[in-house]
């Protein structure tokens, strides 16, 4: 062979025995622990505060979606009296007794309405039922009297039709434990129903599924929009001379350094009917009718778009600006033309910037708050805001546990579905 | 020079500015014969690599016309010229396996599978790696890399390959032995190559001719040996081996022979590009070219003093202290007969009258 005098030139040690590899081993990490202990305790600040601030706020939300005491707590002697009751006919006398005893004490503690507002939110109208009753109930000697001529539930009966009914107490029932999926499948527009199974949500109370379902489209949406402006403005970026990319990337960076608030309100003002582009159209005469291009869905991917743009283009350009101009010049040269060139030799070796932009792109965008809020209207609202709507306004805080879980979920399965389709270690972000 | 009949590559009054104000390829004209290697060689910004790239296609001249095969190309989209090209740091694509990147010129050009299939290998058993096939440009060495990219640009058959520093980034014994390859391949497969580099070792071994680039203009173009036994002025003597240069004035010239003042010696020398006496000169003297101790029919004997002694196996490099220049470098082979000299000795050393070359005064640049 013609090649040997390079190839066989260096010299092979025979390979170590098991024994001397393993003390050899022993001795680098001997050597090495130090310098590991030493960059621990570099990072530990930083792992307490990621700890604190990070990471058990999130199991706090995750054990919050799935845990429900306030029935259970509430009314203890109704929940362990029903434990028995078999939701076939309606309970006992003394289970009506029951109830109605833990009620009055309730009314007297003015306790009910938080469990009266959570028991509604499984079957709709039980707090106008429970505080009904509970107000009858609680006149003077009342509930002593009932008691004493076992009539119980002929006079809660009288009080309301509904007690004729199984559903309360079903509703009851299905929120009597303390741990419980409630909240996940009020989340996907499902519910326990009266004989404790799980089942869809009427039609009309369905909301969450078709809502999850358009929070996914318009990230992907946003995604391929930031991809389609990005890509080009990122080759622009990595293929300029410094002098003029680095202006260049100070102008794609410049947003960064406004506030999201600003960005997003001046939206309003170029969008809104009475707004800049539509003076401009008008006045061009292209439009006879001013365009409605804010307050619904269009307002909201238009300016995500422009938010989240700087996302997809760090990373492609971080991935372009190693890609030698030779090698699409190699192509040229081979023969392809420059849009097969572009196909099989430059798009492939940018696919880990695309990957990385697109994923953060899309992660950044499901979980997005302001901007929809701002300047989504009623059709432009995403996930986030009604979680948020659960925080604030509903109080439904397991609800919104749910749906953040539901969120967190669905981000670390992209993530794991990326990571086995383009490998994480792929991903370059900047 | 060759016309333009049988010239298969020309360039004519080519001229390249980048910046409106600078020209970095000044009147560049060059004929390439069908099966030639051809050098473009010169120290890195003098506008040999413009020079390739404008023939590749990947730049515009300025002005002038660049044909090839007697059809001017100026205005031909880089992957309509077949030229195959190895680049400087190979340029393999590194998401397709070896057998994919060699087989890219040829589906661009959609061959059928089976011939592919054929091309491919016999191109893998040219280079003698047919068992790289499947694996990617970074699982290979970089000689293997080379000879990769040199299959890669071969395995189209274009009749003419450029090759940008294609052995820069090797080692030096792997890079001679790809000279030497590379150099049967022109052969055996009779293409036409243009070649672009700033190893001048490389250059001499390789080339048919050479283009010696300066600040965007041609110095010389001449053989390897012409270039250096005979160049043409200071800068090629400089760039091109090893070289002692001595500034003196003409004293007197004749037609082959010249006389030139050095701080106050004569020196007998071969007149190139001087003219008259009073004229500025710069001598050019090849190291192997002077004896220590000098035989009888030398016409030029001078007293030096030994100042440094560097073994170089095959030959002694001695540093000797000559009218003054303390940088005269003395190539003494290591022959039979080893010369006994030490730091110190005070020694002749001689040359002859032919290999002394009276070339012009403006050395400064090299």
């Amino acid at each position: 062979m013609k090649y040997e005098a390079i190839t066989t030139s260096t010299l092979v040690e025979p390979p170590l025995d098991i024994d001397a590899r393993k003390r050899l081993k022993q001795q680098l990490r001997q050597a090495e622990r130090w310098n590991r202990s030493k960059a621990f305790l570099l990072v530990v600040p930083l792992l307490l505060f990621v700890g604190i601030t990070f990471v058990m706020p999130i199991i706090e939300m995750l054990h919050r979606s799935v845990y429900d005491p306030l029935v259970a707590d509430s009314l203890p002697r109704t929940v362990a009296a029903l434990k028995q009751w078999d939701r076939q006919q309606l309970p006992e006398e003394a289970i009506y007794a029951v109830l109605a005893e833990e009620l009055v004490s309730l009314q007297e503690q003015h306790e009910l309405s938080k469990v009266a507002g959570r028991l509604n939110s499984e079957y709709s109208g039980m707090r106008s039922l429970l505080s009904k009753s509970a107000r009858r109930l609680s006149r003077k000697d009342t509930i002593t009297r009932l008691i004493d001529t076992g009539s119980v539930r002929t006079a809660m009966i009288d009080i309301d039709q509904r007690w004729s009914d199984i559903a309360p107490w079903a509703a009851i029932k299905n929120l009597s434990s303390r741990y419980t999926l409630s909240y996940y499948l009020a989340a996907l527009d499902m519910r326990y129903d009266e004989n404790g199974e799980i089942s869809a949500q009427p039609e009309q109370r369905q909301i969450y599924k078709t809502l999850l379902l358009k929070t996914f489209a318009i990230s992907a949406l946003i995604t391929a929009l930031c991809l389609i402006l990005g890509y080009p403005l990122a080759h622009l970026l990595a293929t300029l001379p410094e002098s003029r990319s680095n202006l260049l990337m100070i102008m794609v960076l410049l947003p960064f350094w406004t506030s999201l608030l600003v960005r997003t309100t001046s939206w309003i003002v170029l969008l809104q009917t009475e707004g800049v582009i539509n003076d401009v159209l008008i006045h061009l005469g292209l439009i006879s009718e001013r365009l409605r291009m804010i307050h619904n869905m269009f307002g909201t991917v238009i300016a995500m778009t422009h938010i989240l743009l700087p996302f997809m283009v760090l990373p492609l350009y971080s991935v372009m600006k190693n890609i030698s101009p030779s090698y699409m010049r190699a192509a040229r040269s081979l023969g392809a033309k420059p849009g097969y060139a572009f196909i099989h030799i430059y798009l492939p070796q940018t696919l880990p910037g695309i990957g990385a932009g697109a994923i953060l792109t899309f992660i950044l965008s499901i979980g997005f708050y302001i901007t929809p809020a701002l300047v989504g209207g009623r059709s432009g609202q995403m996930i986030s805001n009604f979680i948020a709507y659960h925080m604030q306004t509903s109080l439904n805080w397991g609800l919104a546990a749910a749906l953040g879980g539901i969120l967190l979920a669905m981000v670390l399965l992209l993530y794991s579905v990326y990571n086995r389709l383009v490998g994480i270690n792929n991903l370059k972000v900047g | 020079m060759s016309t333009l009949d049988n010239s298969y590559v020309r360039f004519q009054n080519v001229r390249k500015t980048y910046d409106g104000e600078i020209l970095v390829v000044k009147d560049f004209n060059l004929d390439i014969a069908q099966g030639e290697f051809v050098t473009m060689l010169g120290p890195s910004g003098s506008g040999k690599t413009t020079c390739l790239m404008m023939l590749a296609g990947f730049e515009s001249a300025t002005q002038g016309e660049i044909y090839i095969d007697g059809t001017p190309v100026n205005n031909l989209a880089p992957h309509k010229r077949d030229i195959g090209m190895v680049f400087q740091n190979y340029a393999l694509f590194p998401h397709l396996t070896i057998a994919e990147n060699l087989s890219f010129p040829l589906k661009v050009r959609k061959l059928s599978k089976s011939d592919i299939e054929q091309k491919v290998k016999r191109a893998l058993d040219m280079i003698e790696l047919p068992q790289v096939a499947g694996r990617r440009p970074g699982q290979l060495s970089g000689g293997q890399q080379q000879r990769v990219a040199l299959a890669r640009a071969l395995v189209f058959e274009p009749k003419l390959v450029l090759m940008d520093e294609p052995l820069g980034a090797l080692d030096k014994q792997l890079r001679e032995q790809m000279q030497y390859e590379i150099k049967h391949l022109h052969e055996r497969l009779g293409i036409t190559v243009l070649y672009v580099t700033h190893d001048q070792t490389e250059a001499l071994t390789m080339s048919d001719r050479i283009a010696v680039f300066n600040q965007g203009v041609v110095q010389q173009l001449a053989s390897p040996t012409e270039l250096y036994e005979q160049p043409a002025n200071s800068f090629v003597a400089q760039f091109i081996g090893e070289n002692n240069k001595l500034s003196g004035k003409v004293e007197k010239i004749g037609n082959d022979r010249c006389v030139v003042s050095v701080e106050g010696c004569n020196v007998q020398a071969l007149p190139v590009n001087v003219y008259q006496s009073g004229e500025a000169t710069t001598l050019s003297i090849r190291p192997e070219r002077i004896q220590i101790n000098p035989e009888n029919d030398f016409d030029n004997r001078f007293d030096a003093r030994v100042l440094e002694l560097i073994y170089h196996g095959d030959h002694m490099r001695t540093r000797v202290e000559l009218m003054n220049h303390d940088q005269f470098i003395v190539k003494v082979p290591n022959g039979s007969r080893p010369l006994e000299i030490r730091k110190g000795d005070l020694v002749q050393v001689g040359w002859l009258s032919r290999d002394c070359r009276a070339l012009d005064a403006s050395s400064g640049q090299a």
